[in-house]
């Protein structure tokens, strides 16, 4: 059976307009992966360690994060935070012996931009290629 | 406070790899201050252990929960709202924390999910620093308040080794050299003099030398 991603994004409010604007219909026309699932945030800086780990224990094969530019977040240092998050959560996953590849932070222009479905699809590509979570293995 | 920091997680796995019900047990004392061992902390331990065991192919259930503090029996006996649902308990506390718990309930398994390394302070976030050894003998009035057991790499009590460079420890160049900095700031309060007198020769008895070290005030005993 074709293996069909599960991937969490959870993206600020000021990279994600495009989803507010064209809805999820129209984001797929533009070529965002049907895998891909979006999770709106005042500012990345707000999210959690927990909730992203919950993403994976929830059955995500990859997550990432999409915030604004390092030096221009509408919140001055929301996504540099998500992007420290997102570091630790790598080395976690390291040290659990899954890929680190599975969780990523971008750093996006705000409002409209094809890197928004670019980013996407460079994700659905990456986690195509590793697998399945290996979270995934049935309780002995 | 008490400083510590989280183990690597293969260590904690390794702890806990029998175990199918967990409680993981953080303290709102010292460990949450500095980020180690908190609610925060607590759930993110729990989810990976979760995670790592999902990995392994073998259940397991988790009860999440921070105590006041794990270094008085009164918290301590809140645990028992949790007998018979757990395997082992990995407590995020710091050794205090872990002893008090093999202390008072001896037939727990219980294990330690940090590191406790030092008495210190945040200097600036997200980094600590020792500033005390807890030798039981504090010399701080006669240093500026400046501590040579703890931040100097040899302890000396009569002034600098020698091979400090520009200020800074001849360990590493991250290190200020404790003595120059003790040097400066009895210059800046006028008492440099102080410094001339010899320190004798230390009775390190007080610094758990002599066995683990145990207070008792009379005047709080019932």
């Amino acid at each position: 059976m074709p293996f069909t991603p599960n991937i969490q994004a959870f993206c600020c409010h000021y990279t994600s307009q495009q989803t507010l604007a064209e809805g999820s219909e129209g984001l797929l026309l533009d070529g965002f992966p049907k895998s891909v699932t979006i999770h709106r945030l005042v500012c990345t800086g707000k999210l959690e360690v927990s909730t992203l780990l919950k993403a994976f224990e929830d059955g995500a094969d990859g997550v990432y994060v999409a915030g604004c530019p390092v030096d221009k977040c509408h919140n001055l240092m929301g996504s540099q935070r998500a992007a420290k998050r997102v570091g630790a959560i790598k080395k976690a996953l390291a040290e659990l012996g899954v890929e680190p590849e599975r969780i990523e932070m971008f750093h996006l222009e705000r409002g409209f931009h094809p890197e928004f479905v670019k980013v996407a699809q460079e994700m659905n590509e990456r986690i195509l290629e590793l697998g399945p979570s290996p979270f995934k293995g049935d309780a002995k | 406070m008490i400083i510590a920091e989280r183990k690597p997680l293969d260590e904690i796995m390794t702890m806990v790899q029998d175990a199918k019900r967990i409680l993981v047990l953080g303290c709102r004392g010292c460990v949450t201050i500095c980020s180690a061992g908190g609610e925060r902390e607590v759930e993110i331990l729990a989810s990976l252990i979760r995670l790592g065991k999902q990995k392994a192919g073998q259940p397991v259930e988790t009860i999440e929960a921070t105590l006041v503090r794990q270094c008085d029996k009164e918290y301590i006996d809140s645990i028992d709202q949790w007998d018979g649902q757990y395997d082992a308990i990995v407590s995020m506390a710091c050794g205090v924390g872990v002893n008090f718990i093999a202390n008072l309930r001896p037939m727990a398994k219980v294990y330690p999910a940090v590191n406790t390394t030092s008495f210190g302070g945040s200097s600036e976030q997200g980094v600590w620093s020792e500033q005390c050894a807890g030798c039981g003998n504090c010399i701080l009035h006669l240093t500026g308040g400046l501590c040579p057991v703890a931040r100097c790499a040899k302890s000396l009590m009569n002034g600098p080794c020698g091979g400090s460079v520009a200020g800074r420890c001849e360990i590493h160049k991250d290190v200020p050299c404790i003595w120059q900095s003790i040097h400066d700031k009895m210059v800046r309060i006028d008492s440099q003099d102080g410094l001339t007198a010899i320190a004798p020769i230390r009775d390190w008895s007080t610094s758990g030398h002599g066995g683990p070290r145990r207070m008792v005030r009379n005047d709080l005993t019932v």
